[in-house]
């Protein structure tokens, strides 16, 4: 498996900045060639010369990597990172501004889901339509046809044109006809983002069956559990530049720790300065798994504690630390606080330490905030300390079996479920539409 | 490559033509990997490239389906349907039969003016409408041309193919009025495809240019429908090219319509004059409007899907 499938050398790709959105009318290119030929000639009498620098900038700068064949490569990164920029240059929609790359295969590249189709045509049409699109022959098409349509799921429908549909039917109509696309190499970018969960299953099944045959995937996603599961190696691209490549786990990783502005852990050694008041005071605070690695991620599985230290700064004061979790949404997760009675007693001065235990199996995958609250036996808050701990909770790919669409839910229980069969033969039921 | 390129996934029930499927493939890999050079490399492009009408030729197949494409789409949800393609020019022959035929006088090299005018309309319906849509077409298709890879070329070229349809329809029509007005073709019938191609190179050559030019500069679109406009004036329709004085008839032979029209009529109608210099400077200026216009093309193509 050493055949090499693409080689990328320094490759760089410049913008100009409001070039894409903006289309100069004739007059304004007329009058701007205008002012740079008196420009040009300004500098020509002055003896100065080289270009103005222009607005530009570099979705890309000197990228260089190799994809060998029947490799799965992840591309990850943020909005803006360069991931579609680059994917573009591999399906040559456009050109590098510098470097080269070099294909060892038939490129198909899936950077849309229906590119191409067309509303008035009926879905055998569109089949046809998009599959030439996608750079297929039309007798490869008629060899798949049954294939496509009974991977869409749209038999009764192959006859009516495509506005029709619901939008289920026309993504689910225009992945199969994508999925069936055989190129030795395929690039993707963030379809797994449509429909619904049973077909994106499906549409990952396909995924990773082009994989195991031995082709090349190229495979750009925000979704870390997808990328880990289906990818044996990942890059990551910030800034228009290479961060990190390598097995994908360890680099999906290292993506979520640093690039989400975290607070796992923090400390006030002056507790003059220390957040808090006259009567409390905050000391540290952390998050970390309960096995104590700090190098374990957190992931949606892993149980960990939440822990803080704070002086008590009133003798006898009924004091209690409540934590409260809000995720990316401003949701309160939960509010919890200590559990062994007796709940209230009078805390001599000095330096406590909390320690929460949350379980494994409970936190969704996001960011979440930990908001503590310093209150008394009467019910008034003494202090309220804001996002003293930030940390990222990672989806995990296991337990998905094979699915990997967005997981809904403020929470995500693992719950206890039966199943059994009742009866075995079924009524007849009439369909209906 | 390893024989481990045939497993099954356990997400996809196995067949036996995905069997086949992968070990096409895998003999494939087998194929380019022997081969050990790249299918294909990207570079920046610098200065003057290759037509690399190689290329074009391998995406025929897209050719034919965008050209389909636009076939089938052209007179969906309309009542009148196909006759659209007989009604724009039939009406317009009518409208000038009427002022300029009746009342206008305007010669027409012996010929009823009807036929004379609705011979030359043909040929100039098929460019003019080729030339608006291959101007527009690579602003119309920006979503392919932003998402797929293929010879930007084929774009254009479908536009042209497909205002084949209308014409072939209402030449229906003139059939039916040569025999109405009893004229017999003579055997320069067989010159009327070398005509039409001439027309079509000639919308193709001017529609590259607009086309091209309109991924930068949106004005195109709105110059494309006062371009055809005057085009028409400029060109042997309403009146016989017979009519500009002598002196002028090679400048005005720089109107490559002016080749088609009177190439048209010669060959169907066979009563004016048959093809001389004016038709080969027609083809030249066409041919040479063509060269330009396609490596022009070929210039913008590289940065079509940055600035579309």
């Amino acid at each position: 498996m050493s055949e090499l499938a693409i080689r990328v050398e320094n490759v760089s790709k410049r913008y100009r900045i409001g070039v894409r959105n903006t289309h100069p009318t004739l007059r304004e290119a007329l009058v701007n060639s205008a002012k740079r030929s008196v420009q040009g000639i300004q500098r020509l009498m002055h003896g100065r010369n080289g270009h103005q620098p222009e607005n530009t900038f570099w979705a890309l700068k000197n990228v260089s990597f190799e994809v060998k064949q029947g490799e799965v490569l992840g591309i990850i990164g943020r909005n803006g990172a360069g991931k579609s920029t680059l994917l573009k240059l591999l399906s040559r929609i456009t050109e590098p501004t510098e470097g080269r790359i070099e294909g060892y295969g038939r490129v198909g590249s899936l950077l849309e889901v229906g590119t191409g189709f067309h509303p008035e045509l009926t879905g055998r049409e569109n089949i046809y339509l998009n599959g030439a699109i996608l750079g297929m022959k039309k007798a490869e098409i008629d060899r798949k046809f049954d294939e496509i349509v009974a991977f869409a799921e749209i038999e009764q429908f192959l006859d009516t044109p495509v506005k029709r549909y619901s939008s289920g039917m026309y993504i689910r109509l225009a992945f199969a006809v994508a999925a069936h696309l055989e190129p030795e190499i395929l690039i993707v970018d963030e379809v797994l983002a449509v429909g619904d969960a049973a077909f994106q299953k499906k549409c990952l099944g396909k995924m990773d069956a082009v994989a195991r045959s031995g082709r090349t995937v190229l495979f750009v996603s925000h979704n870390m559990a997808a990328v880990e599961g289906l990818c044996s190696r990942a890059m990551w691209l910030h800034n228009g530049r290479i961060e990190a490549e390598g097995a994908a786990g360890k680099i999906v990783s290292q993506y979520l720790q640093r690039s989400f502005v975290t607070t796992t852990s923090c400390s006030w050694a002056d507790i003059a300065t220390a957040p808090g008041n006259e009567k409390f005071r905050l000391h540290s605070a952390a998050v970390r798994p309960v096995s104590g690695l700090a190098t374990e991620p957190l992931t949606v599985r892993t149980p960990f504690t939440i822990e803080f230290s704070y002086w008590n700064l009133t003798p006898g004061a009924y004091l209690n630390v409540n934590i409260q979790l809000y995720n990316e949404q401003g949701i309160l997760i939960f509010e919890a606080g200590p559990i062994h009675p007796p709940i209230w007693r009078p805390l001599p001065k000095g330096l406590y330490r909390d320690i929460c235990y949350v379980p494994g199996n409970l936190l969704n995958d996001g960011v979440y905030r930990v908001v503590l609250k310093a209150v008394n036996n009467r019910g008034t808050l003494v202090y309220t300390a804001e996002d003293v701990l930030i940390f990222a909770v990672q989806d995990t790919s296991d337990l998905r079996e094979g699915w990997y669409g967005e997981w809904g839910g403020a929470v995500r229980p693992v719950l206890e479920w039966d199943r059994e069969m009742l009866q075995t033969d079924t009524p007849s039921v009439n369909e209906s539409d | 490559m390893p024989s481990e390129t045939v497993v099954q996934s356990q997400l996809v029930e196995p067949r036996v033509i995905h069997q086949e499927r992968q070990e096409e493939a895998a003999k494939i890999l087998h194929a380019s990997a022997a081969l050990r050079t790249p299918l294909f490399v990207v570079t920046p492009s610098r200065g003057w490239i290759s037509l690399q009408l190689g290329n074009l030729w391998k995406y025929r197949e897209l050719l034919y389906f965008l050209v389909w494409r636009d076939v089938k789409v052209r007179y969906k949800q309309t009542v009148l349907g196909v006759l659209w393609a007989v009604l724009q020019p039939f009406m317009t022959m009518v409208v000038f039969s009427i002022f300029f035929g009746r009342l206008g006088q305007m010669p027409s090299d012996g010929l009823p003016y009807p036929i004379f005018t609705y011979t030359a309309l043909l040929p100039w319906q098929l460019f003019a409408g080729s030339l608006a849509a291959s101007g527009n077409s690579l602003v119309v298709n920006r979503e392919l041309v932003t998402k797929v890879y293929f010879p930007r070329l084929v774009i254009p070229l479908s536009a042209v193919f497909v205002g084949l349809v209308d014409f072939s329809v209402s030449f229906v029509i003139l059939l039916g009025l040569m025999m109405y007005y009893g004229i017999t073709p003579t055997v320069a019938v067989v010159c009327v495809p070398l005509f039409v191609l001439l027309a079509l190179a000639a919308a193709l050559a001017v529609g590259v240019w607009l086309a091209a030019l309109n991924v930068q500069y949106r004005d195109v679109q709105y110059t494309i429908p006062f371009l055809t406009q005057f085009w028409l004036f400029l060109t042997p329709i309403a009146y016989p090219s017979s009519l500009v004085p002598e002196q002028w008839r090679m400048l005005y032979s720089v109107n490559p319509m002016v080749g088609v029209v009177d190439g048209f009529r010669w060959a169907l109608l066979g009563q004016t004059t048959p093809p001389d210099t004016s038709t080969v400077v027609s083809l030249l200026v066409t041919s040479i409007l063509l060269l330009g216009g396609l490596v022009y093309f070929q210039r913008m193509e590289r940065s079509v899907a940055d600035v579309v």
